[in-house]
C-alpha cells in the first residue's frame, strides 16, 4: 500500500487547494510550501521513522509548545532548554513560516489560523506511506505515550491506539503511560495484539524478585542485509511518577551499566548499527548518550522536545546522535543512516512537521478512525462551554487550560489552594472554539482520576512543591523526572532556581496573608498514588465549564522566578 | 560461584535475613554475632569506627556501589556494592541520613570475593556510603540516592 512520491504529491496539492475553513484566514496553497516540506531525498541503506509521546490523539489538533522550558546548571541554553525567537536563531528559522508555528509559540493563535491544525493518525499515515515508498527498509518506530491522552484511549482500554499503531505499521515500541492500564494489561495486549506486528522493548524493566528481564531488552532486524538493533529504553521512573500499585512487581531505573551491556551484547550478536528507542526524557538521553559507548542514536521522547536537528554527543567510543521528536502527533523524525563495512560512515536527519490541511488523510486509517470514535461521539462532541481565551498546559509552570483546571477544582470542591499534576500532554483549544468534553478528556484522561480535597499544614505544602521542583530542576538529568511544575491554583510563592532542594520555594502567600507551617489549609487535587474512589476530575472541570457563559482565564498563577538570570529557556509573553 | 562463596564466606552479617535464610545461622547465633553498639551509633563517623575499627577513609574507584539515582520505594532500595580490592574482611553499608546510620556489615573469609548484594531502608534523599576494609586501610564510594514522594510526571 505504499504510494508513490507523485501520488503523495498530487494529494498534497489537492488537500491545499480545498483549503480549510479557518476562523478568519483561509489557507492559501503556498501557505506551506508543501513540496519543499516533505520531500526528504533518500539517502544510505538503513532508515528509521520515529514518532513518540503521540498521547492517543487520533484526530489532528492544535498544539502550542512552551514559552518557558528552563535549563539550569549544564542544560542551560542548550537543547531543548530553548525557546520562541532564541530557538529560532539557534536552528537558524525564519520567523513567521510554518517551521516557526511547529517549533515555537511564538504568535500561535495568528499562525495556527494560517497553518492549520497538526497531527492526527490518518494524516500521519499518508506521511508514513509516503516516506516508505522511498525507503521501504525503513523501521517504525515508536517512543511510547501511544496508548493513553484521549478519552476514546482510556474507554477502550487502551485498545483504539493498538489496532491504529498495527495499521500504521509500528515495528519497535517502548513504553511509560502504557504501564497505567496495569501490569496485566500492559501483558494482555502484548500476546494477543503485538505478538507477530509490533516488538515491545524494554532494557530497563526487571522483576523485583529475581530481577529478570520483563521484556525483550532488544530486537535486532535486518535493513539491506545491514543488521540493526533497537534497544528499548521505558520510562526509567515510572512506579514513582505514576502509582506504584499499578506495576507492583516490576522495577524501572535508568540501568546505565544494563545499558552497555545490552549495547555490548546486540553488537556480539552482529548487529552493524544500535539505536535505543527511548522514554527517557532528552536531558537522559544526553547524559546518557555521553557515558554509554557504542550506541549510533537514540530517538528519544517522555519531555516532548522537538529539536529539529540531532544533538552530537561525543563519548569515549565514538559519537552518539540524539533526537528527540516532539509529542501529539505533531512530528515525524526521518533519520537516515548510510551504513558501509560494518559502521555508520555518515546521517541525514530532518523532524517533519505534520500540517494536516496538507495533507491528504490516509482513507483506510480515517475509516479506521470513524469507526472506533462513532459509539463515543455524543459524549466526545458535548460542548461543555466557549473559551475567550487561547487555553493551552504546555510549560515549566502553568498552561491556561491548568489554570482553568485548578479555578474549577478551587470552586467545585470549595478548597483554599489546588494541585494539579505538571503533566506535558493536552492540545490547546483556540479562542472562539467551544470547550468540548474531548477538549478536557485530552487533559485528564488517566486511569486514577479521582478528585481529592485533603486537610494539608502549610509545611506539608511546602515539602511538596520543594519535592516536585527537584524532580524538574535538580542539575542532574538522571535525578530529574521530566514532568513540568505542579500547577498551583490559591497560593502564590517564588521559586528560587539557584538554590537547592529545601531552599527554592520562599514567599509563600494565600490571600495576601503568609503561609503558616502548622496551620491545616483545605487542598484540592487529583492523579493521586494512592487507590481513591471518588469523583473523576474531568467531572468536576466539565460541572465548572458547564456554569460559565464564557472562559476567561484571568490569572495566569505562575510562581516569581529569582536566581536565573538571563535564560533562554524563558520569554514571557509579549 | 560468586554467589556460593560469598555464602560459604558470610560469618556474621547486619542484613540478618541474608545469613538467617541461607541456612548459615540460626536464630541465636544471630543474636550473638549482633554488634549492638554500631547499630545504635547516631553519627556516621562513630558507626564506621565501630565496625571498622576506624574512621580513617579514603574514597576509592575500586569500590563500586550500585543503587537506584531515584528510589522506586524508600523502604526496600536495593543496591550492591562490590569491589575489586584484595584482602577484603569487613564491607558496610551506611546511608548518612537515616537515623542509624549504618545498614548492614559483612565479615568476609579470606577466599571470598568482595561483592554484597542487599535491600536497605531509606528515611529521606541521602548519600549511601560503602567502605571496605583491604589490608586493615579503609576504603570507600558514595552515591546519592533520591527519596522522593512522587507524583506528577510525564
Amino acid at each position: 500500500m505504499n504510494i508513490s512520491r507523485r501520488e503523495f504529491l498530487q494529494m498534497l496539492a489537492v488537500a491545499s487547494a480545498a483549503g480549510v475553513a479557518l476562523p478568519g484566514v483561509a489557507a492559501t496553497r503556498n501557505s506551506v510550501p508543501t513540496e519543499k516540506m516533505y520531500d526528504v531525498p533518500t539517502f544510505g541503506n538503513v532508515s528509521f521513522l520515529h514518532f513518540t509521546d503521540c498521547h492517543a490523539q487520533l484526530m489532528p489538533i492544535w498544539f502550542r509548545e512552551p514559552n518557558i522550558n528552563i535549563g539550569i546548571g549544564s542544560m542551560k541554553g542548550r537543547p531543548p532548554h530553548l525557546v520562541g525567537k532564541h530557538f529560532l536563531k539557534y536552528f537558524g528559522i525564519k520567523p513567521g513560516t510554518p517551521e516557526a508555528y511547529a517549533f515555537t509559540y511564538l504568535d500561535f493563535v495568528e499562525a495556527a489560523k494560517k497553518y492549520g491544525k497538526v497531527g492526527g493518525f490518518a494524516h500521519l499515515a499518508t506521511l508514513v506511506k509516503h516516506l516508505r515508498g522511498q525507503r521501504p527498509h525503513a523501521l517504525l518506530l515508536d517512543g511510547g505515550d501511544t496508548w493513553q491522552g484521549s478519552a476514546t484511549s482510556l474507554w477502550t482500554n487502551g485498545q483504539d491506539m493498538v489496532d491504529a499503531t498495527k495499521l500504521l505499521g509500528v515495528d519497535v515500541m517502548t513504553g511509560h503511560w502504557e504501564f497505567t492500564f496495569g501490569a496485566e494489561r500492559v501483558k494482555e495486549i502484548i500476546d494477543k495484539d503485538l505478538t507477530g506486528h509490533i516488538d515491545f522493548v524494554a532494557q530497563n524493566v526487571i522483576d523485583n524478585q529475581w530481577e529478570e528481564d520483563v521484556f525483550r531488552p532488544y530486537v535486532i532486524k535486518e535493513m539491506n542485509g545491514v543488521p540493526t538493533a533497537v534497544i528499548g529504553q521505558a520510562f526509567p521512573y515510572t512506579p514513582i511518577a505514576n502509582p506504584r500499585w499499578m506495576v507492583p512487581d516490576w522495577s524501572f531505573g535508568i540501568r546505565e551499566d544494563k545499558m552497555q551491556q545490552t549495547v555490548d551484547a546486540a553488537r556480539e550478536d552482529g548487529a552493524q548499527v544500535v539505536v535505543v528507542v527511548s522514554h527517557n526524557g532528552m536531558d537522559v538521553d544526553l547524559k546518557m548518550a555521553s557515558r554509554v559507548t557504542g550506541i549510533d542514536a537514540i530517538l528519544g521522547g517522555h519531555t516532548h522536545d522537538a529539536i529539529p536537528r540531532p544533538t552530537e554527543v561525543k563519548n569515549a567510543g565514538g559519537t552518539t546522535l540524539v533526537i528527540n521528536s516532539g509529542s501529539n502527533g505533531k512530528f515525524l523524525s526521518v533519520l537516515d543512516f548510510d551504513v558501509r563495512k560494518g559502521k555508520v560512515r555518515d546521517y541525514r536527519y530532518r523532524l517533519l512537521p505534520v500540517f494536516s490541511n496538507y495533507i491528504e488523510p490516509d482513507a483506510k486509517m480515517s475509516k479506521y478512525i470513524a469507526d472506533v470514535r462513532k459509539p463515543y461521539l455524543e459524549d466526545l462532541n458535548e460542548q461543555l462551554g466557549v473559551t475567550d481565551d487561547l487555553l493551552y498546559r504546555r510549560g515549566n509552570f502553568n498552561g491556561t487550560f491548568d489554570q482553568l483546571i485548578l479555578d474549577a477544582m478551587l470552586d467545585v470542591q470549595e478548597a483554599e489552594i489546588a494541585f494539579s499534576p505538571g503533566f506535558r500532554w493536552g492540545v490547546s483549544v483556540m479562542p472562539g472554539e467551544p470547550i468540548t468534553f474531548e477538549h478536557v478528556m485530552t487533559q485528564t484522561a488517566i486511569t486514577y482520576p479521582t478528585a481529592t480535597l485533603s486537610e494539608v499544614s502549610g509545611e506539608q505544602i511546602k515539602v511538596i512543591l520543594e519535592d516536585v521542583a527537584d524532580n524538574l530542576f535538580n542539575e542532574d538529568p538522571y535525578y530529574q523526572q521530566g514532568g513540568d511544575m505542579v500547577r498551583v491554583g490559591g497560593l502564590k510563592y517564588s521559586i528560587d532556581l539557584s538554590k537547592k532542594i529545601g531552599a527554592r520555594i520562599g514567599d509563600m502567600e494565600l490571600d495576601g496573608k503568609p503561609i503558616d507551617a502548622r496551620k491545616k489549609y483545605r487542598l484540592a487535587g487529583w492523579a493521586s498514588m494512592e487507590k481513591r474512589e471518588g469523583t473523576p476530575i474531568w467531572d468536576v472541570v466539565a460541572e465548572y465549564i458547564r456554569a460559565q457563559d464564557t472562559i476567561r482565564v484571568k490569572d495566569l498563577n505562575i510562581p516569581r522566578i529569582k536566581g536565573l538570570g538571563d535564560n533562554p529557556g524563558l520569554e514571557l509573553e509579549s | 560461584m560468586k554467589r556460593r562463596s560469598f555464602l560459604k564466606g558470610t560469618v556474621a552479617s547486619g542484613m540478618l535475613g541474608v545469613a538467617a535464610t541461607a541456612g548459615l545461622l540460626t536464630p541465636k547465633m544471630v543474636l550473638a554475632a549482633w554488634p549492638k553498639a554500631a547499630f545504635e551509633a547516631k553519627d556516621l563517623n562513630q558507626g564506621i569506627e565501630l565496625v571498622m575499627g576506624s574512621s580513617d577513609v579514603t574514597e576509592s574507584s575500586d569500590v563500586k556501589i550500585k543503587a537506584p539515582d531515584i528510589a522506586e520505594n524508600g523502604a526496600v532500595v536495593p543496591i550492591t556494592v562490590s569491589t575489586t580490592l584484595p584482602g577484603v574482611d569487613v564491607m558496610a553499608v551506611y546511608i548518612a541520613k537515616n537515623p542509624v546510620p549504618l545498614a548492614c556489615s559483612y565479615d568476609l573469609g579470606p577466599t571470598t570475593k568482595g561483592f554484597v548484594s542487599c535491600r536497605v531502608k531509606m528515611g529521606k534523599t541521602s548519600d549511601l556510603i560503602a567502605v571496605v576494609r583491604s589490608g586493615g586501610k579503609l576504603y570507600s564510594a558514595k552515591k546519592a540516592v533520591k527519596v522522593t514522594i512522587g507524583g506528577c510526571g510525564g
